[in-house]
């Protein structure tokens, strides 16, 4: 089976996100940069179909040299080559269009995403991928079942889960659910050492659009202080929370 | 002009969400002099109701191949309605299937697709608007030069109102083509009678400092007082005290009720990021430093086991006296 997973390459959950340049650039001074949480889900369930059914991995990112640390550590995890295509990932349709240039003619059985990368948070990347390639597209992936090339996927609906049969070639957007977190691969030593030796492949963008541009950034507004209220008083409470917010 | 607005609906009724969205574009319409058009699938009987949040026209399909919810083949029926239409516009609310539909109309219609919206566009042209960005963490301003756009909105961030204007319902004729890759759907399990979170005006959660999963039944019985949905942090759901489907955050559902309660939560920047824009926080901690306090506008500084009782029996009298 020949397998595609998408990585991107984003701020650690836990930076304070800040900007520079009038606000018009994020500030990644000081941020430790990881693979988008999503994406490790997806990366660990290709490793289990390599493991159980025999698989061939290639994982991909549009960036610039920085997320080459991302890159070798998805090679250390298990995957057997790496693509880097060197452009600025700054618009969601731009960089589908870049990925899918790559993997048209590649005949990938199964492309696996994110649900969502945790700076962007377009989940717009894969959607657009899957038109270019015309492939079905299962969104928020919570269980993907392969039997041959019929696959059984769960997908997450609002209030709820559904099931869905379908063929391969697919793509799909996963999330936690697609593996548990508890089996998330992280690198061992003997990884990290295989990995040195894997293709990380640049290869140079495609002519592709760009459909939007960021014109700037703002923090969300600060709180105010926050009003106490005695634990022996909860009636004071309720009384807020109708005459002041308005919420009850 | 036409400005066009998918009108989702589950279990034969309009979601909360899809006024909303109606009303969003309603108000987007009007800023373009352009007039709304709301498409429903295999939706309800009632779809002229419809018109009370702004939609003026309202195509309908029923066709059997559409009964059930497939993006593919829903994208296709959008994209044929904003065909016929001339509708550049297209708003899409953010739910699971929105996000499931809004890229393949956008990528196939070679529109912009701008997600995570939380406000009006503050020009037309060129079309600049704010997003939410960095998992909540900031808000981003985009613009696009193309012509055809489709916009998702977050929901809850812009709220809507029942007006007294009225709708012309027309059935509109599509057939899916043979062509489109698809899956077939096998069975739906839905999590019935729950208020669904991502739409919730109230929410109800609790973390780790609720000690163990027999622990709920207050937690249920305040958001049953109050008509709330529940919620956990992630830790909580990753142990199976709760629900995946609960958990809130940055790698959970991100949500912005009118009111967000966090019990025994300690507030870590992982679980603000998904719960931060709630319009109202109260916090209920025994610890006067847990961070949440911070992002809060009402805290208690006491224990989940003496103040979760109180409160719940002070809501339900304020609830008898109301
Ligand atoms: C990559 C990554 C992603 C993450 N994503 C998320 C996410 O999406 N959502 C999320 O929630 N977390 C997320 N986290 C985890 C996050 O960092 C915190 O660990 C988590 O939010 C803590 O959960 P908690 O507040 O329930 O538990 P704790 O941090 O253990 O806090 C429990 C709180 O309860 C209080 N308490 C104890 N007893 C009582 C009592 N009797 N009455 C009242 N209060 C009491 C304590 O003072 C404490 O503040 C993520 C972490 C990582 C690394
Ligand atoms: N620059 C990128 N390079 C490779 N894959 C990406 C990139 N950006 C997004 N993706 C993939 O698309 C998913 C959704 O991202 P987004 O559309 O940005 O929310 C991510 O989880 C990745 O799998």
């Amino acid at each position: 089976m020949n397998l595609l997973v998408c990585i991107s390459h984003v701020p650690d959950t836990t930076s304070k996100i800040a900007f520079t340049d009038d606000h018009t650039e994020f500030d990644a001074s000081g941020i430790t940069f990881v693979m988008n949480p999503y994406d490790e889900f997806g990366l660990t369930k290709a490793m289990h179909l390599k493991e159980s059914n025999g698989a061939r991995i290639t994982v991909i990112n549009v960036g610039l040299s920085a997320t080459e640390s991302t890159l070798r550590k998805a090679l250390a995890i298990g995957a057997d080559e790496a693509i880097r295509i060197n452009a600025e990932p700054t618009d969601a349709a731009y960089v589908a269009e870049l990925i899918a240039d790559y993997a048209r003619d590649k005949n990938f059985d199964l492309i696996i995403t994110g649900r969502e990368s945790i700076d962007y948070n377009g989940g717009a990347v894969p959607g657009i991928l899957s038109v270019h390639l015309n492939l079905p597209f299962v969104n928020a992936c919570i269980g993907l079942d392969l039997n041959g090339d019929q696959a059984t996927l769960v997908r997450e609906i609002d209030g709820g889960k559904e099931t869905l049969q379908g063929k391969l070639p697919l793509l799909i957007a996963g999330q936690k659910g697609l593996v548990e977190e508890k089996d998330l691969r992280i690198p061992a030593m003997r990884g990290i050492m295989m990995a040195r030796k894997k293709p990380l492949t640049v290869i140079e963008p495609s002519e592709a659009t760009k459909q939007t541009m960021v014109l700037n950034y703002d923090l969300p507004k600060e709180k105010e202080a926050c009003t106490l209220i005695d634990p022996d008083q909860v009636d004071q409470l309720v009384e807020l929370l109708h005459r002041e917010a308005k919420v009850i | 002009m036409k400005v066009l607005v998918y009108a989702e609906s589950w279990n034969g009724s309009f979601k909360k969400s899809t006024f909303e969205a109606i009303h969003y574009a309603a108000e987007v319409a009007k800023l373009m002099n352009a007039e709304t058009v709301a498409l429903s699938i295999s939706g309800t009987e009632d779809h002229a109701q419809l018109g009370q949040y702004g939609a003026q026209i309202i195509k309908t399909i029923e066709n059997a191949a559409l009964e059930t919810f497939d993006n593919q083949t829903y994208a296709e029926a959008i994209i044929a309605v904003a065909d016929e239409m001339g509708a550049d516009t297209i708003i899409i609310s953010n739910t699971n299937n929105g996000k499931a539909i809004a890229p393949l109309v956008a990528a196939k219609r070679k529109a912009a697709l701008i997600s995570n919206v939380i406000e009006l566009p503050e020009s037309i042209s060129p079309f600049t608007i704010k997003r939410k960005t960095f998992s909540s963490k900031a808000i981003a301003k985009y613009q696009t030069h193309s012509d055809k756009k489709v916009i998702t909105i977050t929901a809850n961030a812009f709220g809507y109102a029942e007006g007294d204007s009225s709708a012309s319902v027309e059935s509109f004729d599509f057939t899916p083509q043979e062509t489109t890759p698809s899956l077939t759907s096998l069975s739906v399990d839905s999590a019935t009678g729950k208020i669904g979170l991502t739409e919730a005006d109230l929410v109800v959660s609790a973390g780790r400092g609720l000690k163990g999963p027999e622990n709920w039944g207050m937690v249920e019985e305040l958001a049953d007082a109050l008509g709330a949905a529940t919620a956990c942090s992630k830790p909580v759901s990753d142990i199976g005290w709760r629900p995946h489907s609960e958990h809130v955050g940055q790698t959970g559902i991100a949500i912005n009720p009118q009111l967000y309660i966090a019990v025994g939560i300690s507030g870590a920047i992982q679980h603000l990021a998904g719960v931060n824009a709630s319009k109202n926080i109260v916090v209920i901690n025994t610890d006067p430093d847990a961070p949440f306090f911070k992002a809060a506008d009402y805290g208690i500084v006491g224990d989940a086991f003496e103040v979760l009782p109180k409160l719940i029996s002070a809501i339900k009298s304020h609830k008898a006296s109301i």
